[in-house]
């Protein structure tokens, strides 16, 4: 078989796989899985920013806040329908990731790692902020209607999301995968990987590495509107430092460089939280912190680079 | 005018209490080049001892001074446990374990002793303010407790062969290594060092933000814009930036702002220090040999 046709019946295979659940999981289950997408997109941006362009992000957290409260404000306030929301909350996060980024960037080093982390340990205080409170719904937030499914399609409400982020999801996921596929992706890691040879060659690093940071925070923003509309409330307690660090052990679980790992982290953060929360509430933070350690000493390249590991030996054995 | 010395006052009272977790974020600063994430979550463990041990009928200096040997022991085992052997790997491997560390603690803390505030004791009495009413006794009493610790850790590396053991580890540790210094052994002790002034920290902060297992949040965050504005490279500087910290805090929330954009303060402080002058008032240049 030659190699076209067989990469078409994977893609083929994996779609049709991810589209079971639409019709045997039930309405909780399937919101589960549309925040997988959500996280999933998140844990990919900051691949993109931390595995690929080398760069230690801490503040995805604050980025998909920005995504979540784009759409949130957009539908509340100017009857901005669902869908088109998304983009808006594309652009408007990747901007702000381009203006934190800039200061940052240009040091290197752990500088942006600290901004990061402070402005997602600030994101709470300033959504709760007086000023804006006509905006953003105070410490109250903003209780959304989750919408319906269009052209008289056969779905609940569920179902519909779930289909929806999942394609949204797959759009981005491809385009992901192109980037770090093109020049652009040769860049970033050149400069992850020897960034002295990459500057001798002509490549700009503090401009890489801007874009790369304002497009890992579009994808957070993405995931942020999904979200949003997914949970059907947003409020400033619910993006706390917590998140921002769950999303940061989902790139380390799922594998750092790698576009699926966002996928493996992403389902790891949704689902082993209620396992563990039947210990006791404070057990998963623990759990997360530990594995978090583990990881860094066992499997640094995550998940995704395990499987492919076990791939290869399979393959060997052969 | 009275209030506005007011506010300086006490703010210095508060600064310095951000100035010694400003000091030692840069102690692993420079002995290390990391920044530890979890100082904060350390500082507000070793709290939650020192109450402990109070509670259990312990004299407040003797649990004062338990607390800061458990936390010298503890700080010199993370080091020796957990990032000494990720010392080699890529900077993500040893942020990935600070925070590890900041979610294991803040979470077990959180388990152990409930999310609920708690009151805990000062060692200074209640009483009276005093300085013609700008201070409370316990503020007095946590600037002259940080003072004594500066001039102790400032005495210590200036005229102890193990001070200057530990800022050659830090400095230069190949030629270390090389005319006999154990710098391993320093680094640990480092370690150890920034994790029991953490410790003295939370004891100080405690009880005037009460104690919670997310106390040290804002403090953290206020202690890292202190390390930047001094310079992170600059003990001396972190004291400075710590101090100033606490003093822009209090004005900016008298004056400009209000105190509910207090972490936002911080956060537009640290952007500031990056654009302006990313050295910081007292900070060398880091230059990398290529």
């Amino acid at each position: 078989m030659n190699a076209n046709l067989s990469r078409l019946l994977r893609a083929v295979f994996v779609v049709a796989a991810l589209l079971v659940p639409l019709f045997f999981a039930s309405g909780y289950q399937l919101f589960q899985l549309t925040l997988v997408v959500a996280y999933a997109l998140s844990v990919l941006g900051k691949n993109l920013v931390t595995g690929f362009g080398g760069q230690v992000s801490l503040g995805q957290g604050a980025f998909y806040a920005v995504g979540a409260y784009t759409a949130a404000i957009l539908m509340e306030h100017f009857d901005v329908p669902y869908w088109a929301t998304i983009p808006v909350a594309a652009v408007t996060t990747g901007m702000v990731g381009l203006a934190l980024g800039l200061p940052a960037l240009r040091l290197g080093g752990l500088y942006l790692a600290l901004v990061t982390f402070s402005m997602a340990v600030s994101v709470p205080q300033l959504l709760k902020y007086k000023l804006f409170e006509d905006w953003t719904g105070g410490v109250q937030g903003i209780v959304l209607l989750k919408p319906d499914a269009p052209f008289g399609l056969d779905l609940n409400p569920d179902q519909w999301l779930y289909l929806f982020s999942f394609v949204v999801g797959a759009a981005l996921f491809l385009a992901a995968n192109n980037l770090v596929r093109s020049r652009i992706g040769l860049a970033m890691r050149a400069i992850r990987d020897q960034p002295l040879a990459a500057e001798a060659m002509g490549v700009e690093l503090a401009r890489y590495k801007t874009l790369t940071f304002g497009v890992g925070a579009l994808f957070a923003g993405v995931g942020g509107a999904l979200g949003a509309i997914a949970v059907g409330f947003v409020s400033p307690d619910s993006f706390t430092i917590a998140l921002s660090l769950t999303l940061f052990v989902g790139m380390v679980i799922g594998g750092a460089s790698s576009i699926s790992g966002a996928i493996y982290g992403a389902v790891f953060i949704v689902f082993m939280p209620n396992l563990a929360e039947e210990i006791s509430k404070a057990v998963p933070g623990a759990i997360f912190g530990a594995i978090l350690i583990l990881f860094m000493f066992f499997a640094p390249g995550g998940i995704a680079s395990l499987l492919e590991a076990q791939l290869r030996r399979l393959r060997a054995a052969r | 005018m009275e209030g506005l010395l007011h506010q300086v006052i006490s703010g210095i009272a508060t600064g310095s209490i951000y100035a010694s977790i400003s000091l030692a974020l840069v102690m692993i600063f420079l002995a290390t080049h990391q920044i530890n994430f979890a100082q904060g979550e350390m500082a507000m463990f070793s709290t939650y001892i020192a109450l402990t041990l109070i509670q259990a009928g312990v004299p407040y200096w003797g649990a004062f001074v338990l607390t800061l040997a458990l936390s010298f022991i503890a700080g010199m085992v993370m080091q020796r446990t957990v990032l000494e052997p990720l010392a080699r790997a890529p900077v993500l491997a040893s942020v990935g374990a600070f925070l590890g560390l900041l979610l294991i603690f803040n979470n077990i803390a959180g388990w152990l002793f409930t999310y609920s505030l708690q009151p805990f004791p000062s060692p200074f009495g209640e009483g009276k303010p005093i300085l013609g009413g700008m201070l409370s006794r316990h503020e007095v009493g946590s600037i002259g407790v940080t003072l004594l610790v500066l001039v102790v850790v400032w005495a210590f590396f200036r005229f102890t062969k193990l001070g200057l053991a530990l800022r050659g580890a830090a400095y230069n540790p190949e030629s270390s290594r090389l005319v006999g210094i154990p710098v391993a052994r320093m680094l640990s002790l480092g370690w150890g060092l920034a994790a029991a002034i953490g410790a003295i920290a939370g004891m100080m902060v405690a009880p005037i933000v009460f104690l919670d297992p997310n106390m040290m949040g804002g403090v953290l965050l206020y202690a890292f814009a202190g390390a930047l504005l001094g310079g992170i490279t600059s003990p001396l500087g972190a004291v400075v930036g710590g101090v100033l910290m606490g003093v822009i805090e209090n004005l900016a929330g008298a004056y400009v702002v209000g105190t509910e954009l207090k972490l936002t303060t911080a956060l537009v402080i640290i952007v500031l220090v990056l654009v302006i002058k990313p050295t910081g008032l007292f900070g060398k240049a880091l230059a990398s040999r290529v």
